[in-house]
């Protein structure tokens, strides 16, 4: 057999110099974009969700719901770029199970790199589909007649903005990928808690009509102050107060997230 | 290339190079289950090591704790000099380890997930590229780089995994399992593999099931049951411990041969196993005089015999009389040494 003397003829090498963590982080960003590459299927999903969700409540629940399907247009569609948001941070999570499941970070963990690199580079993805998906969601809007008051500034601010909310959000599914060993339960999972956190905002609807324990809920929601901000971003006419409510839910969930995921990715 | 007797490095005195990894009274626990129980473990230098055991004995765990990926409830331990409690991050820079399930990105190329790995060590740009470009020549893989990892052969993502391994030449390297579920051929290309490996001045750490393969590869083992180490040596010592050997024997009467088995058993103290024919009666024989007397003892009672022999112990007859069960070997029929 010809494989051991070409064993043999394996150039010996030695570590390279020690890389940074920046350096091991956009690795694993760099395999991110490579998922995008050969898995162009999960491409589908992020794109075709929020297309539909867009066209439907538009046409089909806009008239009755704002009185034209533009006016309502104008209302929902920061609405549902958070949603869209939000939803897509389950994939990180998903990622990490499989991972997980498969040995691949046993690989990880046995290399001399920064501990949370690999957790990094699945924020890259995250923050990739996060673009992806709101570029067009923003293009159908665009097409549909939405007009963004505050022109391009509010939308770079809105888009920062939501970067900054998917962030938050996607510590909570690494948690659920670390603890949870099949893909398809951390997604369940998932979903179960987010729904009524999206739909009991104020994403679809002005809480205006909903009883007043509803309301009350609603009104603290921090989908529906990521929400509040994000009209106001883009629509013009934005506080401070709204930006740091809504980044209270991002901030909070990081501060407590990420020592968490540390800590449980390294205990085993 | 050799294929059946160890590698000469054998005999080489142990106590001439420090260890590669040297344990004390290593211990984890998973609930009430002590997975791992007190285990103490010096492999020197160079060599290919085994850890043979059943499945759930505690390979794994003691493995992974070795690697920095389990941290272990009690005990201290050294890996290439560094403390594995203390400088786990220096014991990393040391190692590398191929896990039971293949370690690897399934969605991307061969290529792509060694220059992955070769970045993550500290190789830049086109160095990374060389670098993978190098081990899958070196593995035989270089017609499937831009293969994605999903569509290769059981055999080809082994290879690919222990290539992953030697992105920088580690000091020691953890092999959990390395042929379980490989075809024959693959099993035997992935043993040259590691042989070659070993030549080239690397430590071997593997875990088997396969009493063939540790007898095959290994220059020492040690057997591992309920999280106990049992016996530890090489593999002509195990045999040795076991006593001179075991004693065949046939007899020309078939009829014969539960009285055959009930007069050897009397005199040399062990249970007689049958041959899975039937024909043919095996048991421990203490030594070749022991055996010398139970035959002539079968004479005197005027059994005839049309066969016997005499042999050294296969790991599987060493595997049952240390630990009372067969090892996983014991089914098969190529499973003679």
């Amino acid at each position: 057999m010809s494989d051991t003397s070409q064993l043999q003829k394996l150039p010996k090498v030695t570590r390279p110099a020690t890389p940074s963590a920046l350096s091991n982080a956009l690795v694993f960003g760099w395999r991110a974009v490579l998922k995008f590459k050969h898995v162009p299927e999960q491409l589908f999903d992020l794109v075709m969700t929020p297309i539909m969700f867009t066209l439907l409540f538009t046409f089909v629940f806009g008239g009755a719901l704002a009185g034209s399907p533009s006016d309502y247009l104008q209302f929902f569609l920061p609405g549902i770029l958070v949603q869209t948001v939000v939803f897509n941070a389950v994939y990180s999570g998903m990622g990490l199970s499989t991972d997980l499941g498969k040995g691949l970070f046993d690989r990880f963990r046995s290399l001399p790199i920064w501990p949370l690199a690999p957790f990094a580079g699945l924020m890259v993805g995250d923050i990739l589909r996060h673009l992806i998906a709101g570029t067009i969601i923003l293009t159908i809007g665009l097409i549909l007649g939405y007009r963004p008051e505050a022109g391009l500034f509010g939308i770079i601010a809105a888009f920062a903005m939501l970067i900054a909310i998917g962030f938050g959000m996607g510590w909570i599914f690494i948690v659920l990928g670390l603890l949870i060993r099949t893909p398809t339960t951390v997604m369940t999972l998932g979903f179960t808690f987010l729904f009524p956190l999206v739909f009991a905002s104020n994403i679809m609807v002005d809480p205006a009509t909903m009883p007043d324990w509803l309301r009350a809920f609603v009104d603290v929601n921090p989908v529906s102050l990521m929400t509040s901000a994000i009209r106001g971003l883009m629509g013009g006419g934005v506080n401070l107060g709204e930006v740091v409510l809504a980044l209270i839910a991002p901030v909070v969930l990081t501060a407590v997230l990420a020592p968490t995921t540390l800590w449980l990715y390294l205990r085993r | 290339m050799n294929d059946t007797s160890p590698p000469v490095k054998l005999n080489a005195p142990l106590d001439a190079s420090p260890n590669a990894i040297s344990a004390r009274g290593l211990v984890k626990s998973f609930g009430d289950v002590r997975a791992v129980d007190g285990i103490d473990l010096d492999v020197p230098r160079g060599i290919i090591f085994a850890v043979l055991g059943p499945n759930g004995a505690g390979k794994t765990t003691l493995m992974r704790m070795l690697a920095t990926l389990t941290r272990p409830d009690a005990g201290s331990a050294s890996v290439m000099g560094h403390d594995l409690m203390t400088a786990p991050h220096a014991v990393r820079t040391a190692i590398a380890m191929t896990g039971q399930f293949a370690s690897l990105d399934e969605d991307l190329t061969g290529r792509e997930n060694l220059v992955l790995l070769a970045r993550l060590w500290g190789f830049r740009g086109r160095a990374a590229k060389a670098r993978a470009d190098d081990l899958l020549t070196a593995f035989d893989l270089s017609h499937a780089a831009t293969k994605q990892v999903k569509d290769y052969s059981g055999g080809m993502r082994r290879r690919l995994d222990i290539a992953a391994s030697l992105i920088v030449t580690p000091g020691v390297l953890f092999l959990d399992e390395p042929t379980t579920g490989l075809d024959p051929k693959a099993r035997k290309d992935v043993w040259a593999m590691i042989r070659g490996l070993a030549d080239s001045g690397v430590t071997i750490l593997l875990t088997t099931q396969y009493l063939e393969e540790a007898d095959q590869l290994a220059a020492r083992i040690a057997v591992i049951d309920h999280g106990k180490k049992i016996a530890e040596g090489t593999s002509r010592e195990l045999k040795a411990a076991t006593g001179s050997g075991f004693l065949h024997v046939a007899t020309a009467d078939p009829a014969r041969l539960d009285e055959a088995a009930g007069i050897l058993e009397q005199r040399l103290g062990h249970r007689a196993s049958r041959s899975t024919e039937g024909a043919e009666l095996s048991i421990l024989a203490g030594t070749a005089k022991d055996a010398n007397e139970a035959l002539a003892a079968l004479v005197g009672q005027g059994i005839e015999l049309s066969d016997f022999s005499m042999g050294q112990p296969s790991l599987d007859e060493v595997f049952f009389a240390l630990t009372g069960q067969p090892g996983a070997d014991a089914g098969r029929k190529e499973a003679t040494l």
